[in-house]
């Protein structure tokens, strides 16, 4: 939508709170490196937006998968209206899109919204 | 396995859905309905402002109208579900009929109301897949952020492409809109916002007949349908909105479908060829595809419903 669609200078935050409705842990272009690339176990990461229908339909069913597979994966979103650097850098440009990554690498990625048992299936390897 | 046993069961959530869901609810029959899993509120979903849908003067953004209806049938007790259906058993001759949903539950209904919608057609091309998601989109919503300062493209010559064209227009250095034609389809208002809008380009009686780039799209080939001549147009970002296509897969072989796929209904009511199965929305409409018309015939379906399930009483 459009008024969502302005830069915002949120980036220079370090860690964000976890206020988000979906209790999956925010990111930010500062944090990133931290918690996503130099975790222990794989991370998955929602890039999403509050103006991106199908983002808010995704949400709710990855924080069921991160419910359910607690230790073996880490699920964490990353606004990209408010964090644009890392979208960039990992080059999305449709959301929703859900990179994991492991050892820093990202492993799988997976593009668009999907129903529960198709992104089990997609991410079969890290549950 | 248990099985409940319920008087109505909707499938679907845009506006047919949902309508079909505040009448059946209003009406007292407790409505399972299967919204979708990431379907939910369906097409409207992803769609900026609706300025057509009476009552509402000012316009009102896609997401909000489903929302708002979704809270309506919500407030008269329709039981709403962000279940997706995978698969339905129709009963023959007023039997009941069988609903799977996403996680393997059964549920049995009297009166089953179809409205699946329809889903994005795609262009057929053998690099659409790869390049979707890099470059390649079907949500201008979601997906016309990335594309700030670049050019890009539009297929399609519909209300639905024009506004997708020019709601691009915000981000984007160009748009081109690629039309097989030499004049829209779009209502008049939609295409004179398109011609007054300096931004956008025409590439006329074009089709696109090749993607290229690696990792993300850098350009088309469109070919003349006229003069079959092929030429490159450089864009980093490609929006489909060339049309939609019926999901009636679930019920195919059970009813009676038309030759594209949409369910045929006994006009004017949605009876379909199915004893107690309606059918509404974008499901069985090639022709007007409207919001309003959609939340028209969900009604006409749940009223429908009503009274076929006041018959088997009798």
């Amino acid at each position: 939508m459009p008024s969502a669609t302005s830069p915002n200078s949120k980036t220079d935050h370090a860690i964000t709170s976890n206020k988000e409705n979906h209790g999956n842990r925010d990111q930010t272009d500062a944090s990133f490196t931290k918690d996503v690339l130099e975790s222990d176990v794989p991370v998955l990461v929602d890039f999403w937006a509050e103006w991106c229908g199908p983002c808010r339909m995704v949400a709710p069913i990855l924080s069921e998968i991160a419910a359910e597979n607690e230790g073996k994966i880490k699920v964490v979103k990353l606004n990209v209206d408010e964090n644009p650097q890392t979208a960039a850098q990992y080059g999305v440009i449709s959301i929703p899109t859900l990179n994991v990554y492991k050892g820093g690498q990202v492993v799988k990625q997976v593009v668009g919204a999907k129903p529960k048992q198709a992104l089990l299936a997609d991410l079969a390897e890290f549950l | 396995m248990t099985t409940e046993v319920r008087d109505v069961i909707i499938v679907g959530s845009g506006p047919a859905g949902y309508t079909a869901a505040v009448y059946a609810a209003r009406a007292q029959l407790s409505p399972l309905v299967f919204e979708g899993s990431v379907t939910a509120g369906g097409a409207l979903m992803n769609t900026t402002e609706v300025e057509n849908f009476p009552g509402f003067p000012e316009g009102i953004m896609g997401p909000s109208l489903m929302t708002d209806m979704k809270a309506q049938a919500q407030r008269f007790g329709a039981d709403l579900r962000l279940e997706d259906v995978t698969g339905i058993t129709l009963g023959s001759q007023g039997d009941l009929h069988q609903v799977i949903d996403g996680e393997g539950r059964s549920y049995e209904t009297r009166s089953l109301i179809l409205a699946m919608g329809s889903g994005y057609r795609e262009l057929g091309l053998p690099d659409e897949k790869r390049l979707s998601g890099h470059g390649v989109s079907w949500c201008a919503t979601c997906d016309g952020f990335f594309f700030r300062d670049q050019d890009i493209a539009v297929v399609g010559g519909g209300d639905s492409a024009v506004e997708e064209a020019t709601f691009l227009t915000r981000f984007a250095r160009t748009v081109t809109l690629i039309h097989r034609r030499d004049e829209l389809r779009a209502s008049k208002i939609m295409a004179q916002r398109a011609f007054n809008d300096p931004k956008l380009q025409f590439a006329w009686d074009s089709e696109v007949v090749d993607l290229q780039g690696e990792d993300k799209l850098t350009s088309v080939t469109l070919r003349n349908t006229g003069t079959g001549e092929l030429s490159q147009l450089d864009v980093t970002g490609l929006f489909i909105a060339i049309g939609h296509d019926p999901r009636s897969e679930l019920v195919k072989g059970q009813i009676a479908l038309d030759d594209e796929g949409y369910v045929l209904v006994d006009h004017p009511s949605t009876r379909t060829n199915a004893t107690g199965v309606f059918a509404c929305g974008d499901l069985v409409d090639h022709t007007y595809r409207q919001a309003i018309t959609a939340a028209g015939t969900g009604c006409s379906a749940a009223l429908d419903a009503e009274r076929y399930l006041a018959e088997l009483e009798d």
